[in-house]
């Protein structure tokens, strides 16, 4: 009898567990940590950046619950498909190829990509024959990666890293000439300070590699949230609310957004 | 290579993944791979063959050194050496004007040292178990007929030993084949890297991976088959008839 009580209550459990990690309302929405400016964490370790505060606009328009789910760059498609959330939020350029995996939302911002070097650099610009023998970082699997490496695979030498960080430090070692990357992601590792300037023109062309945008992921056959979304987002354009989140990320100094925490 | 890729064009023609173009690549990093392990495996084993001697030396500090050497290097994951040797090489003050920074840059180099002194350390090991374990008796023997140290170990001591550390040496070059696996990591495109690099560009995990896998499986049978073709030969007086 007592044995028949602990099992029913272990199965009580276990449902309510189960009920509780997965309600129906509740759309779970993943992201990599950290991408400054899109998402981090504060000091105070709430999250911040352009990807959460319309993420939560978005949610609060649509009328839905969101939470967020941390989840590394390189398991994010995967961990979508399998269900650990529901949607992407996290700076994901729109694509083909990655469109025959993903449903995506309506673009909600074109960022640039742009070159970064010393800015003692003897180069003269970004044109193939500036960059024959070069080497050029890039972060391993992103659209600047495939564009180099269809562009100057041939050329140029072509470094990849696992993350911005990597390319900076070996930037700064003189490892590299110079890098590839999206313009967030250059400006937030290798601007500050003065030793890097951008060189040629920040690049959202052609649309082949560098697709539509930014766009929110969902699986295929969820087409009834990425309509939400997509209704949601056409609302907060047209009220004014986009526009004041994006000036709060991307003003000339960046002074309105909250600091991200340095360690 | 190219008649290979002839042969496979009609079934490459019909899937976006294994086309001519990506296959190269695999077999680049293949190329790659081999050509690090194999080099590091052959300094290391130069090196192991006097450290381990020295590891059973008389003489207190090259025994104690050595001991200290092969301590570091088993005690700290080869990830973390593989890190030092690349980044950490790069900031100390001055190298980068030195005659030594185009070995430096170049992720080749760090690599294949911090690669060497692992397996050195770990092979050194290996040798030096060996060499405590010779009987007892082939030792009086030798003295005995009156060798000195060095013939001893020469013509007694050596010839043993190795032959008895091959099994745990052939498990070493696996596991060195296998470790090799993060040289992507300082950019090297290795086996692993490429894979990384097709998964990330056509969001195919199973396919990158498993024949990148199946490629590693073709390395390891094979270094097994060379051992055991060696272990008959080498260790024939130690096989049951």
């Amino acid at each position: 009898m007592k044995r028949l009580l602990t099992v029913s209550l272990l199965g009580a459990a276990i449902a309510a567990g189960s009920a509780q990690a997965r309600d129906e309302d509740t759309v779970r929405i993943g992201v990599d940590i950290p991408y400054v400016p899109m998402e981090y964490r504060t000091p105070s370790g709430e999250l911040a950046g352009f990807d959460i505060e319309l993420g939560n606009a978005l949610c609060k328009q649509a009328e839905l619950k969101c939470n967020w789910v941390e989840q590394g760059w390189d398991g994010i498609i995967p961990g979508l498909m399998s269900r650990k959330f529901d949607a992407i939020m996290s700076s994901m350029t729109i694509n083909e190829e990655r469109r025959q995996q993903v449903l995506f939302s309506d673009p909600y911002l074109v960022p640039p990509s742009a070159w970064f070097a010393p800015t003692s650099t003897k180069m003269a610009g970004v044109a193939s024959s500036d960059l024959k023998g070069k080497n050029i970082g890039v972060q391993r699997g992103t659209v600047q990666d495939n564009y180099v490496t269809d562009k100057f695979g041939d050329v140029a030498n072509i470094q990849r890293y696992a993350s911005a960080d990597d390319v900076a430090v070996d930037m700064e070692t003189g490892r590299l000439d110079i890098a590839f990357l999206d313009y967030p992601t250059g400006q937030a590792a290798l601007l500050k300070g003065g030793k890097y300037k951008t060189m040629g023109e920040m690049m959202t062309e052609p649309k082949e590699y560098f697709g539509d945008g930014f766009g929110i992921a969902f699986r295929q056959r969820d087409k009834a949230l990425a309509e939400k979304f997509d209704k949601a987002l056409a609302t907060l354009k047209s009220n004014g609310t986009y526009d004041e989140i994006h000036d709060k990320y991307f003003n000339e100094d960046g002074t309105n957004a909250p600091q991200p925490d340095q360690n | 290579m190219q008649e290979l890729l002839q042969s496979l064009a009609p079934w490459l023609s019909d899937n976006a993944i294994f086309t001519p173009a990506t296959l190269a690549q695999y077999w680049g990093g293949f190329v790659n791979t081999v050509q690090l392990v194999f080099i590091s495996l052959v300094i290391g084993l130069f090196l192991a063959v006097p450290l381990s001697i020295g590891r059973a030396s008389p003489i207190w500090i090259v025994r104690k050194s050595i001991w200290l050497y092969t301590w570091i290097f088993r005690g700290t994951p080869l990830l973390i050496q593989l890190y030092i040797a690349y980044y950490g090489l790069a900031f100390i003050p001055g190298v980068q004007d030195s005659a030594i920074w185009p070995l430096i840059k170049d992720p080749l180099y760090p690599a294949l040292l911090a690669f060497l002194l692992n397996t050195a350390a770990y092979t050194t090991e290996i040798f030096y178990g060996a060499i405590k374990a010779t009987p007892r008796g082939e030792l009086e023997a030798a003295r005995a007929y009156g060798m000195s140290p060095m013939l001893a170990y020469r013509r007694i001591i050596l010839p043993s030993a190795l032959r008895r550390a091959l099994p745990a040496y052939g498990n070493e070059v696996i596991f060195m084949l296998h470790a090799s696996a993060i040289a992507s990591v300082v950019t090297i495109a290795d086996l692993t890297g490429v894979a990384y690099n097709i998964y990330s560009r056509y969001y195919a995990p199973f396919s990158a991976f498993i024949f990148v896998a199946l490629c590693y499986m073709v390395l390891s049978f094979s270094i097994q088959g060379i051992f055991r073709l060696l272990e008959k030969r080498m260790l024939a007086h130690l096989q049951p008839r």
